[in-house]
């Protein structure tokens, strides 16, 4: 196996630090992985521009890579394109709702600036049901939306389209 | 600071989300509901992350402007301009944020009719800014947009909430309305480096953006049963540095550590 391969394989390990059954390769914010003059480039995206996880996210990667000897990392941030949850991998998006968050649907849904615009229905990630209500579209951490089911009766969190 | 055009207009727009985002921050732990105050505080949050962007590209504009020295400095030597610094080590005349952002929060009716003039000035300003030759800038107008319509949505549904609601809340719409009107104006009466830079293609031409806002302000104020503020007459200065006279007690203390101990980390 050639280093960046290593390397990529070494990130699947680093977990996001406010949803810890992704790793930073599930969330899709590593964009690029290559060896400058034998040391590490990371390229990483934010999810929202305040995630405060980000810092954290940085120093995980560092700790990882340190671990398997890569001593001199260099972590580069690029906003643009923009992340989107299109880039969440299907294996991500499987562990989210086995941990109770639904997964975001596939693009077509994201923020429409009309008002009081109805979504898409978001499965229950219990019950499977699409008999849901968006309680706020504002949640514990920027990226999630709160939820209710009206069959199984439990609130959750929806991991929003982005 | 303003060494050049770009960096007074980097340092604008990042002003602008600081400032408004610091005044949403006040909410958090007094929201009116538990949903609500959480929102308020992720619009917050948004937008102090686009500031800190804005701010970090103001300080690699301001180091590279200075040589080399500085260009070590940013590599976490000493000497160089930070992002920190350019919020927390500035004061009140340096700051390039419109009036608007800066009033103080009053009833939540206040500052749900603030975020949504600001909010619907991003939408169409965001949008157009993402077309900006400068690179760095359109990169973060490209990112906050999507922010931004969140907020947009949130806030108008609020306005209209509200506005259409009990007498209570209509007339506590009017109020505000009556208060924030006539900093509306600001937004669209260019500063002399927006003039500079939108001649260059870097920054937006915001009098071109006016019709937009005034139609998606229109649609919403009609729903929510309200009508715009009386009066032609608008507050300006902030995008120049003449701010009114919140601004220096939200300073005193947003920048109090770091101005009580300087360079203090926990």
């Amino acid at each position: 196996m050639d280093e960046t391969s290593t390397i990529w394989s070494i990130l699947e390990s680093v977990e996001d630090p406010e949803v810890p059954v992704l790793s930073v390769i599930d969330l899709g914010i590593i964009r690029e992985v290559s060896l400058v003059d034998g040391q590490p480039v990371i390229v990483l995206t934010p999810t929202y521009s305040g995630c405060p996880a980000m810092d954290m996210i940085r120093i995980r990667i560092r700790m990882a890579l340190l671990q398997h000897g890569f001593s001199n990392v260099q972590i580069r941030t690029v906003l643009s394109p923009a992340w989107t949850t299109d880039w969440m991998s299907e294996k991500g998006k499987e562990k989210l709702k086995a941990f109770g968050i639904a997964p975001p649907l596939p693009l077509q849904t994201v923020c429409h600036p009309g008002l009081f615009h109805r979504e898409e229905a978001i499965p229950c990630p219990r019950c499977n049901s699409y008999h849901t209500t968006r309680i706020s579209e504002f949640g514990s951490t920027a990226c999630k939306a709160i939820y209710r089911c009206e069959d199984c009766g439990e609130p959750f969190d929806y991991f929003k389209c982005h | 600071m303003f060494s050049s055009p770009t960096i007074e207009y980097t340092l604008h727009l990042a002003d602008n989300a600081l400032i408004l985002g610091h005044r949403n921050s006040e909410w958090t732990g007094h929201g009116p509901i538990l949903e609500q105050d959480i929102a308020l505080s992720n619009i917050a949050l948004d937008l102090i992350g686009q500031a800190r962007n804005f701010y970090q590209l103001a300080a690699r504009l301001i180091n590279e402007d200075r040589g080399p020295g500085a260009r070590r400095a940013e590599a976490g030597e000493e000497g160089g301009v930070t992002e920190d610094d350019l919020a927390y080590l500035r004061d009140g005349w340096d700051f390039r944020n419109c009036l608007l952002v800066e009033q103080p929060n009053g009833d939540w009716g206040t500052t749900i009719l603030r975020q949504f003039f600001f909010s619907a000035y991003q939408y169409y300003f965001y949008g157009e800014l993402q077309k900006s030759r400068e690179a760095g800038i359109a990169a973060i107008a490209e990112k906050s947009l999507k922010e931004v319509t969140y907020h947009l949505r949130w806030s108008g549904e609020w306005v209209i909430r509200l506005g259409d609601g009990t007498e209570e809340s209509a007339d506590r719409m009017k109020n505000a309305m009556d208060q924030l009107w006539q900093y509306t104006g600001e937004l669209f009466e260019p500063a002399e480096y927006e003039q500079t830079l939108a001649a260059d293609g870097i920054a937006v031409d915001v009098r071109e953006i006016r019709p937009v806002w005034d139609q998606r302000v229109r649609e919403v104020l009609t729903a929510a049963q309200l009508n715009k503020g009386a009066g032609d007459w608008m507050q300006t200065g902030g995008k120049r540095g003449k701010h009114t006279e919140y601004l220096g007690y939200l300073l005193a203390e947003m920048q109090f550590l770091q101005r009580a101990y300087p360079g203090c980390e926990w």
